[in-house]
């Protein structure tokens, strides 16, 4: 059974306001020290024994669905292949 | 014989009420539209309402770009068919690359529900048409997801092609260009975050403006059919 994991996060260029926040919590719990927070999605999917062409199709998912190549970057890891 | 306007209900749909509502008062004759369901039964326009559809699960309208009647919907575009998608409805369009661009989370994070002033940036498009140049109108805007972005060139063609519809007089989310609506090429396909149909009844909204966008496609429709 292959497990792939899909790493999806907001292009470097778009503004992360989420990522602000945290980045803007640091200080209250006493880290100073931190110049960048930026926050994505991990995806996990476990395919079928018996799939086939589990890279291509998990290239299919990540770039048609669960990430928006307008904003977001995407990287692809196969477990257990 | 009035223009039929197609309403779509996804699961998540909050405003298909409003819109019917919206396109009834203007003259129009409602249809709802099934997000299961690849008829469009025969509609001369589409409305894609606003709301949560599926829930926002993944990100706004990446799951309904794939729904039955979305097959239809931009396939009937291609062949120059006028659809508006609204809020969710525009970052519907967006998910389907019925328009470029996206729409992303608001940059100071918060929900923002408030009459937003826009200006009417072109007349040129089938939602449109009925505004006079450079009309600024009053349209309730409600959302979290509502800061349009898109690459630099794309923004910059947009911009020369007159493709930006509506801007923020008073950007309440961090809009790129302060754009609160753009147009495909054709401009028979518009988006835009603030509610047209929350805007056409004096005791509900706080303008009738919203009138406008339904009495343009009716306009369209009829010049249309005319010709």
């Amino acid at each position: 059974m292959a497990r792939v994991v899909v790493d999806v996060m907001l292009k470097s260029e778009i503004l992360d306001p989420q990522g602000e926040a945290v980045l803007g919590a640091l200080p209250r719990l006493g880290v100073t020290d931190v110049s960048s927070v930026r926050i994505g999605k991990r995806v996990e999917i476990e395919f079928d024994e018996n799939a086939r062409n589990v890279e291509e199709q998990s290239r299919v998912i990540a770039d048609q669905l669960l990430a928006n190549p307008v904003i977001e970057s995407f990287a692809i890891s196969i477990e257990g292949a | 014989m009035s223009a039929r306007v197609g309403v779509v209900t996804f699961p998540g749909s909050l405003d298909d009420r409003d819109a019917a509502r919206a396109v009834y008062l203007a003259g129009g004759e409602p249809v709802a539209l099934w997000h299961d369901d690849a008829q469009i039964h025969g509609v001369d326009a589409v409305f894609l309402p606003g709301g949560f559809s599926y829930g926002d699960a993944l990100r706004c309208g990446a799951i309904a770009r794939f729904s039955q009647v979305m097959d239809t919907v931009k396939a009937a575009a291609a062949q120059g068919m006028p659809v508006l998608g609204v809020c969710n409805g525009f970052q519907v369009l967006c998910e389907s690359h019925l328009l470029p661009g996206a729409l992303v989370r608001n940059a100071h994070l918060r929900y923002r529900n408030r009459p937003a002033r826009l200006r009417v940036e072109t007349t040129r498009t089938a939602w449109t048409n009925a505004f006079a140049p450079e009309a600024e109108i009053v349209l309730p805007a409600k959302h979290g997801e509502g800061r349009y972005v898109a690459d630099e060139a794309v923004l910059d063609r947009l911009e020369g092609d007159g493709r930006v519809v509506f801007r923020y007089l008073d950007n309440p989310n961090g809009s790129m260009r302060d754009i609160a609506g753009v147009a495909n090429e054709a401009g028979n396909v518009v988006g835009l975050m603030p509610h047209p149909e929350h805007a056409v009844e004096a005791l509900t909204g706080p303008s009738t403006d919203g009138l406008g966008i339904v009495a343009s496609v009716l306009a369209h429709l009829s010049e249309g059919a005319s010709r």
